[in-house]
């Protein structure tokens, strides 16, 4: 099996949004990145997506040649289609890849299970929850069995309640699926419950501060892993990588 | 200082003792009123008319209007004019609204095709249509096409505006889903600008009906054999009161029933926003 590995070097333009930055994840790693607000964390996963272009650098994905999507990125809630059923939504990534309309039922039928909307397959966005649509786009991402799964913010405007089922709930599918994840946060509290390894970086030009190494193990619980006081240090170690960084930003923009 | 004292008043909350059955009434009652409304209007007509308060010669008494009605009906006189007008309109609708929608998916997607086309369209939007009839008689002759351009004109702009501004309403953030899922071309018109915009495109189409029945009515007064505008401007020039009383009558019967269509219509195609009105 070879080593998947992306590199990152990216010195922008006028406004350095994102600087020199350089990683590594590896297949089957979910890998946090955590930073101030508009430390260009969104870009980076964007320039990933290939839905933004970088200004330098290298940028390598090795994927596998198997037909299978390069990456997949779950959205923010808003970006379910309201015009379209939840089955539709879900069934939207897959419109692009040959296949006979029976599998591609079953594949959404599966994954409406997975994410526990089945009775909901028929409903539209606005019938559900802010929590229920953001498993519609877990669901749209996953259906499309991406060799890597993007995720931008994807609990960010949850409640506590729902935001810690839904971290559960990812947890508990990725642990079946082991895919390679490249999550976006800025709950320190999240990215050390669910990561493996949490980058932190500097506030704007964004820059790696560093690469912490979350070694609990899996399958994790996360309400017993909060009780655990390696959980407490963890979070106060990114914590004081990133204080400075956000008082930083908040000059900057003072 | 500090002696507790017990309060003396009590406030309870008030209980829901009909509940939903007040609501139904309620609503029952809404249509009942929306019903009598104009009833109560035309009674009071009807009187005032009865009693020589309201001058009968540009006021005809309804029960006098319905009779004149009924020959109208019986003639085949109402009938040709209905078909003629509706013809009228529904050629002239799709043939402005038809090319409106595609233009208008094609400006909202692309700032600069909005650029070049902005000062064009909004220098000839508020052009009155009327004072366009006169070049369009000339282009398209005196018969049934003149009339359908006309219409298609008015249609046009209102139809465009709306699409363009549908689009660009769009959140950004499906066009990112759209590139991310490689959704293909058919697929990114179709189920993310297109519908996207349905909502916007519906409110074109509702201005364009009502600015279409003006546009109609004006046109057969001007330049026409036959149809509901014609009904009323003849019935003037013979002093006909309540014959042109009667084409009004239809006309805005047939602007209550096309709205209706509409909104049916709307209905069918955007499901998801049924129920959030």
């Amino acid at each position: 099996m070879e080593d998947l590995v992306k590199r990152f070097t990216l010195p922008t333009g006028s406004v350095v949004a994102l600087d020199r930055v350089s990683f590594q994840v590896r297949e089957g790693e979910f890998f946090c990145i955590v930073g101030p607000s508009g430390c260009g964390k969104t870009t980076i996963l964007r320039i990933l997506a290939g839905l933004e272009t970088k200004s330098g650098g290298e940028v390598a994905v090795h994927y596998h040649q198997n037909g299978r999507p390069r990456s997949a990125m779950v959205f923010q809630e808003q970006s379910v289609f309201p015009w379209m059923t939840v089955e539709a939504n879900i069934a939207f990534g897959l419109r692009s890849q040959p296949m006979p309309a029976g599998t591609r039922r079953d594949i959404v039928r599966h994954y409406l299970d997975q994410v526990g909307l089945t009775t909901f397959a028929r409903a539209y966005p606005h019938q559900l929850s802010g929590g229920m649509k953001q498993r519609v786009s877990i669901a749209r991402a996953l259906a499309t069995d991406p060799e890597i799964l993007l995720m931008d913010e994807p609990f960010a405007a949850l409640d506590e309640q729902n935001k810690l089922l839904l971290q559960q709930e990812l947890l508990r599918i990725w642990d079946e699926s082991r895919k390679t994840v490249v999550f976006i946060t800025h709950s320190i509290d999240e990215a050390v419950a669910l990561g493996d390894r949490v980058l932190v970086m500097t506030a704007q030009p964004g820059q790696v501060k560093r690469v912490v190494p979350v070694d609990f193990k899996r399958p994790r619980n996360i309400p017993e892993l909060r009780r655990d006081a390696r959980f407490g240090e963890l979070v106060y170690e990114i914590w004081s990588a990133l204080r400075d960084e956000v008082l930083r930003a908040r000059e900057g923009r003072g | 200082m500090n002696a507790l004292v017990e309060p003396r008043i009590v406030w309870r909350a008030r209980e829901d003792t009909e509940g939903r059955r007040r609501f139904m009434t309620m609503r029952r009652r809404e249509i009942l009123v929306s019903i009598f409304s104009p009833v109560v209007i035309l009674i009071a007509w009807e009187l005032l008319v009865r009693a020589t308060l309201l001058d009968a010669r540009f006021f005809p008494a309804p029960s006098s209007i319905v009779g004149t009605f009924w020959a109208v009906i019986r003639s085949g006189e109402l009938r040709n004019a209905v078909t003629v007008s509706l013809t009228r309109i529904f050629a002239g609708f799709l043939m402005g609204a038809i090319p409106a929608l595609l233009l208008g998916l094609v400006l909202g997607l692309s700032r600069m095709v909005r650029a070049f086309a902005n000062p064009i369209v909004y220098a000839l939007y508020p052009v009155p249509k009327v004072a366009i009839l006169p070049l369009v008689m000339l282009i398209f002759g005196l018969g049934e096409m003149s009339k359908y351009v006309i219409i298609a004109i008015a249609v046009f702009f209102l139809v465009l505006v709306n699409t363009t501004a549908g689009v660009v309403m769009i959140d950004r953030i499906h066009f990112d889903v759209a590139r991310n899922f490689n959704a293909s071309r058919r697929d990114f018109y179709l189920h993310v600008v297109l519908r996207g915009a349905l909502p916007s495109i519906f409110t074109g189409l509702k201005l364009a009906l009502g600015v279409a029945l003006i546009v109609l009515v004006t046109a057969e007064f001007v330049a026409a054999r036959s149809g509901i505008g014609v009904l009323i401007y003849e019935s003037w020039q013979v002093f006909a009161i309540e014959r042109l009383f009667v084409g009004l009558v239809v006309v805005s019967f047939l602007g209550y029933v096309l709205s209706l269509l509409l909104d049916e219509l709307e209905r069918l195609v955007i499901p998801w926003q049924r129920d959030r009105r």
